[in-house]
């Protein structure tokens, strides 16, 4: 028997590596090796329903234990792989102990970035990344009164969200003079700081901080670039996150903000594919290399992947979607809205039900959805499909969008 | 606790105790069903825990809201009059014996 495959990583890619491998006919062992000594799980209850006791723990595993012992896919839990020797086949795992492998998988995932200011080693100050983040935070939420959110892409948001829905005080600082700067248009990320506004959220756009002042050992304030200071109990650095390819690094595969892969998630030598958060493939939907964030990405990377292991190839094009709910908002977005140079919108941004459709030279190129689902589904096989209506089209409720479909 | 009958692809059926309150979805995940993926974990984003409710409980399970009826129209495989997201039938006792048939995708 071959020593078989290694699966480093234990969230929504190693999962889904393992399971598309077997389906795919891999035969031979699989082994995940995970530093979280939890069946993998989900993570986006973790910044919303989770933190308020409305998402229940026993629903956070993506797939139970049976389903890894049907499939002869061994859990290694609580174990770091520290150095990664491909000529010889090994993993050393922290700790010692040595897996030997014939085929390597890197499903590493992600780190938050770190603050690099005084203070940010404060109690007081979180991260919010794994499910032992949230444990944490949800116990210094309930008695937190005045909470920082440092950083305003979707985790701020989706925290900020959850602690004015606690009553809290929250201010949002975020760097850029727009929240969502990175992937969302202005014309979203606007409507979504006037809800939060309307919420009592208070937005601090285009600060920086300087530090983070606390007595005792336990976080106080943030002192803003402007000079001003705000309150705090709780302090959420949300800033973004790094992908972890210092393994992938150390043993000469390339890296460029993430583990370089191609079509068909192979990650430069034969034996090895990766998926996820730490990679940065080629995208033939964006025509360029990306770096995507989200449980869609890690998914469908790793059907590539699991099946590139087995010999089969599964090119992996599906086009990029996301979502995230905040307050009784339900967005989905899907596609990509850099470098549109027009949109439309379809509903009614007043009643909180719309979606903007973006298009480059007349063709559709994404769209964000508020509390509108068939927007988002049919946008989703139209953009799979390179079908566009017209901005016009798109405007117009009367016209069925369904009908460019057929 | 009531039980679901999850009849899977190939036709055989998995019978599952499922404690009232918890989703058809959540059952069958926690009791690995094959063929309901849901990947957005139940918060109604992402169709891919799409069932075929047998039409003798088509009056006992309450109605899809707007939100899930707006995601069955993306569904992957064929939507039909008994088409739900398994995401959001939570079980009670008077759905004792619930049979629902796992389509042959859930993704495009």
């Amino acid at each position: 028997m071959k020593p078989g495959l290694v699966i480093v990583g234990g969230s929504y890619a190693a999962m889904q590596i393992a399971a598309s491998a077997r389906e795919a006919g891999y035969s031979e062992p699989i082994r995940i090796v995970s530093e979280e000594s939890i069946l993998p799980y989900q993570r986006p209850p973790l910044s919303k329903g989770y933190l308020t006791g409305k998402f229940a723990a026993a629903a956070l595993p993506l797939r139970a234990e049976a389903f890894y012992r049907d499939n002869r896919i061994d859990l290694v839990l609580g174990r770091r792989a520290e150095t990664l020797d491909l000529r010889a086949g090994t993993i050393m795992l922290a700790g010692g102990g040595e897996l030997a492998f014939d085929r390597l998988a890197l499903a590493t995932g992600t780190r938050p970035r770190p603050l690099p200011v005084p203070g940010a080693d404060l109690d007081g100050v979180l991260f919010l990344r794994s499910l032992a983040d949230a444990d944490r935070l949800r116990a210094q939420l309930e008695k937190a009164a005045s909470i920082v959110v440092i950083g305003g892409g979707f985790i701020g948001l989706e925290l900020a969200s959850v602690a004015a829905g606690l009553g809290k005080s929250v201010t949002i600082v975020e760097a850029q003079d727009r929240l969502l700067a990175r992937g969302v248009s202005a014309q979203l990320a606007g409507f979504l700081a006037d809800v939060h506004r309307g919420r009592g959220v208070t937005l601090r756009l285009g600060t920086t901080i300087q530090e983070i002042r606390g007595d005792g050992g336990q976080a106080r304030s943030v002192l803003c670039s402007d000079g001003s200071a705000l309150p705090a109990d709780l302090v959420l650095l949300a800033i973004g996150v790094v992908p972890n390819v210092e393994l992938a690094a150390s043993a000469g595969l390339a890296c460029q903000d993430g583990l370089l892969v191609d079509r068909l998630a192979r990650a430069g030598d034969p034996r090895v594919v990766a998926a996820g958060d730490c990679t940065r493939h080629p995208s033939a939907f964006a025509g360029q290399l990306l770096r995507l964030e989200s449980v869609q990405n890690a998914l469908d990377q790793a059907k590539t992947a699991g099946a590139s292991l087995a010999g089969a190839d599964k090119p992996y094009e599906t086009v990029p979607w996301f979502w995230s709910d905040q307050y009784d908002l339900k967005l989905q977005m899907v596609g990509l809205v850099q470098g549109h140079d027009r949109h439309a919108v379809r509903g009614s941004m007043e009643q909180r039900r719309f979606s903007i459709f973006y298009f480059r030279s007349d063709r559709l190129i994404a769209i964000d959805s508020v509390n509108r689902p068939a927007d988002h589904m049919v946008g989703r096989k139209l953009l799979a499909l390179g079908r566009s209506p017209s901005p016009a089209q798109a405007a117009d409720e009367s016209f069925d969008l369904q009908s460019l479909l057929a | 606790m009531p039980a679901v009958v999850y009849v899977l692809k190939d036709g055989s059926e998995r019978r599952i105790d499922v404690p009232e309150g918890t989703s058809v979805m959540l059952g069958a995940i926690q009791n690995n069903v094959p063929g309901i993926e849901a990947e957005c974990g139940g918060c109604c984003s992402c169709a891919t825990c799409h069932v075929y409710v047998d039409a003798a409980f088509a009056d006992k399970v309450p109605p899809a809201d707007a939100i899930e009826n707006d995601l069955l129209s993306g569904v992957a495989a064929e939507r039909k009059p008994t088409s739900r997201l398994s995401c959001q039938i939570n079980m009670t006792a008077s759905l004792e014996g619930l049979i629902v048939r796992i389509p042959d995708k859930q993704s495009l």
